[in-house]
């Protein structure tokens, strides 16, 4: 509390980014995106306990250009705070860390998991969304 | 607080050693992670219910909820959802809000508002699984 002059830390300006950094940075926001996710899903719960007029509003909200936008969103925040959670609770464990892992020349690396990561969150958004589009038009699926 | 020499000979050393660590170790830490791996199977889970109930009419989600199998692993999520969401929330606060009333006020809105969330939601499942 009283040495307050000392020095400090560099904050992020000087570090570059590197696929790590993008993943704790989405982390961070798609949880936040997914706390406001959450009382989707107890509207929806609490919607269909209420009745069906309250049913039919919630399900027009989720129909509406808005609402599908909105479920998208959810859908690849969900994924992707769920793929990269997986990696961290493997990470928890110590794995991934050692130095062969963070060498460029080999893959599976360090990084390489990073955008694995990124690349399967997207992969099965768009696997869901057109499967459901599909399914909606009447389709094979 | 005080610099030293104010009215004793002790350091500030003297004054913090042997007080171990801040507050409460390695329980929110662990918390986060158990509640995590309780939402990798029941997060997949839900979005395969949604998936399949989109376009599905009154009845039929009723139906679905109420499910006991469904209504049970239903209570789970939300449990793990609000709880998970609640830690993270705090973790947020704690390192952007400086101001130490907003901090408190913030921190006990996000636990009032997801307990309140979490048990809005068991009700409304028990009362479609029980009514």
């Amino acid at each position: 509390m009283s040495q307050t002059a000392r020095p400090t830390s560099p904050h992020l300006g000087i570090y570059r980014w590197r696929v790590n950094m993008w993943q704790s940075v989405l982390h961070r926001l798609t949880g936040l995106f997914l706390c406001v996710g959450s009382l989707l899903v107890a509207w929806g719960l609490i919607a269909a306990a209420s009745g069906a007029e309250a049913w039919s509003m919630f399900a027009a909200f989720c129909a509406s250009g808005i609402g599908v936008t909105l479920l998208i969103a959810w859908t690849w925040s969900l994924l992707f705070h769920l793929c990269n959670g997986i990696q961290h609770l493997f990470r928890d464990t110590g794995m991934g860390y050692d130095a062969a892992q963070r060498d460029h020349s080999r893959t599976p690396s360090y990084f390489a998991t990073g955008w694995m990561v990124i690349a399967v969150s997207v992969a099965l958004t768009a696997l869901v969304w057109i499967g459901l589009f599909l399914r909606a038009n009447g389709g094979a699926a | 607080m005080s610099a030293i020499g104010d009215d004793t000979l002790r350091t500030p050393l003297k004054n913090v050693r042997g007080l171990g660590s801040a507050q409460s170790g390695v329980r929110h830490w662990w918390l986060q992670r158990i509640t995590a791996v309780a939402l990798v199977p029941l997060s997949m889970w839900l979005l395969w219910l949604c998936a399949g109930l989109v376009h599905a009419d009154y009845a039929t989600v009723r139906a679905a909820i109420g499910q006991p199998v469904h209504a049970v692993l239903l209570v789970a999520l939300v449990v793990s959802l609000f709880w998970h969401g609640a830690l993270g929330l705090q973790v947020v606060i704690e390192d952007y809000i400086h101001t130490r009333w907003q901090e408190v006020v913030l921190q006990i809105l996000v636990r009032f508002g997801a307990f309140l969330a979490a048990v809005a939601c068991i009700f409304a499942i028990a009362r479609i699984a029980l009514g």
